[in-house]
């Protein structure tokens, strides 16, 4: 098992969740560390820590939607230590970067043995704490389209406690070109065994532009698109109730022009 | 002039009582050099490891350890039969508790288990991570039996009985009949009913539950290095159950990681590894770890409450009438029992207002769950929260405004001492003065102009008042009366030592609150040194007096005493060895920054570091038959009343979010009185932490069980704690009435913040929701609830 920030894999040690055998601390290999644009693709190693991404002039400036995100995730203590491509390998439905990556589609380049493959967000997430990973595959650096003049980036998420995971949240991209709202990529945080890019709603909300669908049918769209969890705490309809708030706020982020994030 | 009066006002060089000293050992905390039980190795030193009862209710059917006990490290794998002789078990009533009863608890399951995470097998070796390893191994088989959770359903006549001995599940039941509750409702202009509901929730201590006992087989002679509140009270229930002369049992509490009442009750693990040491000769660790103490750590609260208030038409309340029903787990926790937070309740609700009719009825039920008992605050959240929540709903109905209701219906100040129809007797109280101080500090008028506004633009804020009592400073008959040694008295010595410096024993002990800097600031001030120049020692039953520790607020009230006393006399002490060898009146003397002056102008005459050395090593200098005493010792109980009541008033300032059910605290404030305030930062910081454990319970803690007895959250991914990003400022600030019981003047402040502010939060959340009708009483009051409430989501209505 691979050892990177350690902010998941230790816990669960702790907890004797888990028993590995051996753990591989990919700490020292060089190179993971870089966050780099080149011809409009933004390029973050898998070892970058939150905070580093967090504070990245790069990335704030390229992909905002990362620097509001990561705001949301834990605590500085945590963020020290916790990595980019770790949270996405470890592929919590509740955690906010794996909806990032979705909203934004980007493409996670993973290395092996055998060679090199780039993966695309959306298959790279498969169901509760499950990836497209290989056995002996190395999840390596993030390519991110930047988010360019036209760009619109969301992000807000609805939790009991500041650095929880969110009871609800959304990571939202799209593109205003010409009086048309472009892709639009609705990704929700904690309404599903994985982060779920709601088709059905970016659908609407692309034909409607520049009108805004009206509340109920944001939640019809998303009673398509989701499927939230129920705990012992909140059920489902209320994460679906909040999800559909942060979507018409989004919505209407997007319709005006300080929807850029 | 009282000597209180002679020493306080803050115009003397060592004039302490009144100043926010600095806590001399948190230079040691923030530097790592806390002396907590973990850090602490013995040679020979063994870990215990529990295998702990998956099932909330079951019988023990066969426990196969052999292949546990040849694992790595292991040393001893015991079961109760193996350490049945070793430890006698425990049950928790207490005489004054009228008909309270309870199973015999052991240390290991005997035959059946009662709750999830009750220990059945220890596992003793070299390392935590060994014993741990082997604990897997071990295979108990269980039959079910059927768990019984619902207090409600615990009480049906063909209930499963928890303990069959015991005849049903009704741990303790009491009532209140006084004046005359029905004629006063009948003849009611107004009646305001509710039901509500408190969740059960935890204390959660940085540091967990930690032990290490030291058994020497010479001396049958055994040494308990604890994280505990009540060091002597330890002593004689260890001492007790294993077998071991009280004597030669010796308990050390260094620094604690809080307690909040966790810390002073018997727990079966840690009974084990001691009865563990015993049997093996040897030292023998445990540390809880952060999962079973949330199974295991003495759990809070748990009631379902039904009350309703009378009022005339002019909104004065004539009569209050309350049910309450608690789930307390499968024992009455030993010795302090779990029937003392519902008598609480019962003794509590409606205090600070003037009704004389009062009938109240209090149930206390077993259940499959883990145990409850005495948390910070103690019965005090239940009964300020119905109280406050009947006021406020009476507001409503009379159209009075919030504070003015309770204007109106505070006790009066010329009719103190008080008795309250539930019979508890207050000194005196500052209810109005607290509540005008308050309403300034707040600008509750400029709240209120506020949320109006506000609402306008769809902005929902409220404003939560809460008045409240707070029991501290006991006398024996909190506990003593009832048969438990449990000491509400203290004691403090002091030893001048050769240098001129003082140390200082005294039987309250440190859990993190400040009670070292307080008993430090009270002797200093009536010696007359520098603070710096006193050593407090606390936790060490072999070297401090013999003393209660920390529980009902009493450390400063009740330590703080004892050092005002025993200060007076070594001062005394000193000043007549100096008249000798000044040959001067003792009267004529002071001491002033370690110096012996002339009391009239303060010219210096000798510092005291000379009369210690010339006591110290020239007693041949000194007259024959003078017989200097350098070391005193004085003791206090407070006898004049059962207990000291302190009173505040708390206000609330929130936001609900209607669309997301978030709720955002945005201000609150205290005005408390304590009496004298030996240390303004210290106070602050008591009601502060006090008030964010109340946030938690309003809006964040609970332990969630299962229908099955599962405790669902047991984590603190799971469990929520308050955390600094939702804490509010917390304004605080005080009204000084000390009580006259004692000199000093103090009574106790480490509660009250915790009692109110669920009561705060609720009233400020109602307040909020009142543009949607609808009112919310069951806590805490998540964004599900609160959405539920106001229909976004399920049928509308509360569930
Ligand atoms: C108290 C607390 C609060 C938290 N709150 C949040 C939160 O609000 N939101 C949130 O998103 N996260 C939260 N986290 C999780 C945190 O963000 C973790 O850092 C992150 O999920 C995992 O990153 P890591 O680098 O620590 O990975 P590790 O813990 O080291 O590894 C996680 C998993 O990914 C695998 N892995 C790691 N790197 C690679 C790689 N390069 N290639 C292949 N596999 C790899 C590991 O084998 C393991 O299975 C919290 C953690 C803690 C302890």
């Amino acid at each position: 098992m691979i050892l990177a920030g350690g902010q998941s894999v230790i816990p669960a040690l702790n907890m004797r969740l888990n028993e590995p055998a051996v753990l591989v601390d990919i700490n020292k290999v060089p190179g993971l560390g870089v966050i780099e644009e080149k011809g409009g693709v933004l390029r973050i190693g898998a070892l970058c820590r939150h905070e580093q991404v967090r504070k990245s002039v790069d990335v704030s400036a390229h992909a905002p939607l990362l620097t509001k995100a990561l705001a949301h995730v834990a605590h500085p203590a945590i963020r020290n230590r916790g990595t980019f491509g770790g949270s996405l390998c470890n592929a919590d439905a509740a955690a906010e970067l794996p909806a990032c990556v979705l909203a934004l589609g980007a493409t996670l380049n993973v290395e092996s043995a055998e060679g090199s493959r780039a993966i695309a967000a959306e298959d790279f997430f498969f169901g509760f704490f499950e990836t497209a990973l290989e056995e002996g595959e190395v999840l390596a650096s993030i390519d991110l389209p930047v988010l360019g003049a036209t760009g619109r980036h969301f992000f807000d998420e609805a939790a009991r406690r500041r650095g929880d995971y969110a009871l609800a949240g959304l990571a939202a991209a799209a593109r205003v070109e010409g009086g048309r709202m472009i892709a639009p990529r609705f990704a929700f945080i904690s309404c599903g065994d994985r982060p779920l890019l709601a088709g059905a709603l970016g659908e609407l909300v692309a034909t409607r532009y520049p009108d805004a669908p009206a509340e109920d049918e944001i939640a019809e769209a998303l009673a398509r698109d989701l499927e939230p969890p129920e705990d012992a705490v909140t059920s489902s309809a209320a994460r679906m109730r909040i999800a559909t708030v942060l979507a018409a706020r989004a919505i209407r982020e997007f319709q005006q022009n300080g929807g850029r994030a | 002039m009282t000597e209180a009066a002679r020493f306080s006002p803050l115009d003397r060089p060592n004039s302490y009582v009144g100043r926010s000293v600095s806590r001399p050992n948190a230079a040691g905390l923030v530097r790592g050099r806390g002396r907590f039980v973990d850090d602490l190795t013995l040679p020979r030193m063994l870990h215990v490891a529990f295998v702990r009862s998956p099932h909330a209710h079951a019988r023990i059917t066969a426990i196969d350890t052999a292949e546990a006990a040849k694992m790595p490290g292991v040393v001893r794998v015991a079961t109760i039969d193996d350490i049945r002789d070793y430890c006698s078990p425990w049950v928790g009533v207490l005489d004054h508790l009228k008909g309270i009863k309870s199973a015999p608890q052991p240390p290991l399951a005997d035959g059946k288990v009662f709750s999830q995470g009750q220990p059945v097998v220890a596992i003793v070796a070299a390392s935590r991570a060994q014993a741990e390893d082997a604990a897997e191994l071990v295979d108990v088989s269980y039959e079910p039996l059927e768990p019984v959770t619902d207090p409600v359903a615990a009480l049906e006549p063909d209930a499963t009985v928890i303990h069959p001995e015991l005849g049903d599940n009704l741990c303790f039941q009491r009532g209140i009949d006084a004046g005359e509750v029905d004629r006063a409702f009948a003849e009611a202009a107004h009646v305001v009913e509710t039901t509500m509901r408190f969740n059960r929730h935890t204390g959660v201590t940085l540091e967990p539950r930690s032990i290490l006992c030291d058994f020497d087989p010479s001396e049958r002679a055994l040494t308990l290095y604890m994280s505990v509140q009540c060091p002597h009270m330890s002593k004689n229930l260890f001492a007790k159950h294993l077998g071991l002369d009280e004597n030669r049992v010796r308990v050390v509490c260094g620094d604690v990681g809080g307690s909040f009442g966790i810390k002073i009750h018997t727990y079966p693990d840690e009974m084990t590894a001691a009865a563990l040491s015993v049997m093996l000769e040897r030292p023998v660790k445990f540390v809880a770890d952060r999962l079973e103490s949330f199974v295991t750590d003495i759990h809070a609260r748990d009631h379902d409450v039904s009350a309703r208030m009378a009022l005339d038409a002019e909104g004065r309340v004539s009569a209050i009438e309350m049910d309450d029903l608690t789930g307390i787990g499968s024992y009455s926790v030993y010795p302090r029992t779990s029937g003392i937070e519902a008598n609480q309740v019962l003794n509590l609700t409606g205090g600070p207002y003037a009704h004389k009719n009062y009938r109240a009825r209090a149930r206390v039920v077993f259940q499959n769950k883990n145990d409850m008992c005495q948390y910070r605050g103690v019965g005090h959240p239940i009964a300020v929260a119905v109280g406050e929540h009947l006021m406020d709903k009476a507001a409503r109905m009379t159209g009075l405004d919030a504070a003015e209701i309770r204007r109106r219906n505070f006790i009066p100040e010329d009719a103190y001492p008080y008795t309250a129809p539930s019979g508890a007797i207050y000194e005196r109280q500052s209810h109005h003065a607290c509540l005008e101080k308050l309403l300034e500090a707040c600008d509750y008028k400029g709240l209120r102009r506020d949320q109006s506004a506000q609402r306008e633009s769809g902005v929902y804020r409220g404003i939560g008042l809460a008045s409240l009592v707070e029991i501290t400073n006991p006398s024996p008959a909190f506990y003593g009366v009832g048969g438990a040694r449990i000491a509400s008295q203290d004691g403090c010595t002091l030893r001048l030592d050769p240098t001129g410096g003082v140390t200082l024993a005294t039987g309250v002990t440190e859990q993190g609150q400040g009670t070292e800097t307080i008993v430090a600031q009270v002797a200093a001030t009536v010696i007359g040194i520098d603070v710096n120049d006193i050593r407090v020692i606390t936790g060490d039953t072999d070297a401090v007096p013999y003393g209660g520790g920390t529980w009902a607020s009493r450390g400063a009230g009740i330590g703080g005493e004892a050092a005002f006393q025993a200060g007076k006399a070594l001062r005394w002490n000193i000043l007549g060895v100096a008249a000798t060898i000044l040959q001067e009146r003792a009267e004529a003397l002071d001491i002033r920054d370690g110096c012996i002056v002339n009391a009239k102008d303060g010219m210096e005459r000798m510092p005291l570091s000379e009369l210690g050395r010339i006591v110290y090593f020239r007693g041949d200098t000194l007259p024959k038959d003078l017989a200097p005493e350098l070391v005193v010792t004085r003791h206090y109980t407070q006898n004049q009343y059962p207990f000291c009541f302190t009173n505040a008033a708390h206000a609330c300032h929130l936001e609900v979010d209607p669309a997301t059910g978030l709720i955002r605290l945005l201000n609150y404030w205290v005005v408390e009185d304590c009496g004298t305030v030996i240390n303004p930062k210290l106070v602050a910081e008591q009601t502060r932490g006090g008030v964010v454990q109340g946030l938690g319970a309003a809006l964040f803690e609970e332990c969630l069980y299962s229908g099955e007895g599962q405790l669902m959250n047991g984590s603190l991914a799971e469990y929520l704690l308050p955390m600094a990003g939702e804490m509010p400022d917390i304004f605080v600030d005080h009204v000084t009435t000390p009580t006259a019981t004692s000199e000093l003047g103090a009574k106790g402040v480490g509660e009250a913040g915790t009692a109110g502010a669920p009561a705060a939060v609720m009233n400020a959340l109602n307040d909020a929701l009142q543009p949607f009708g609808v009112e919310m009483t069951d806590m805490p009051f998540t964004p599900e609830k609160v959405l539920r409430a106001l229909g976004r989501i399920g049928g509308g209505g509360e569930d």
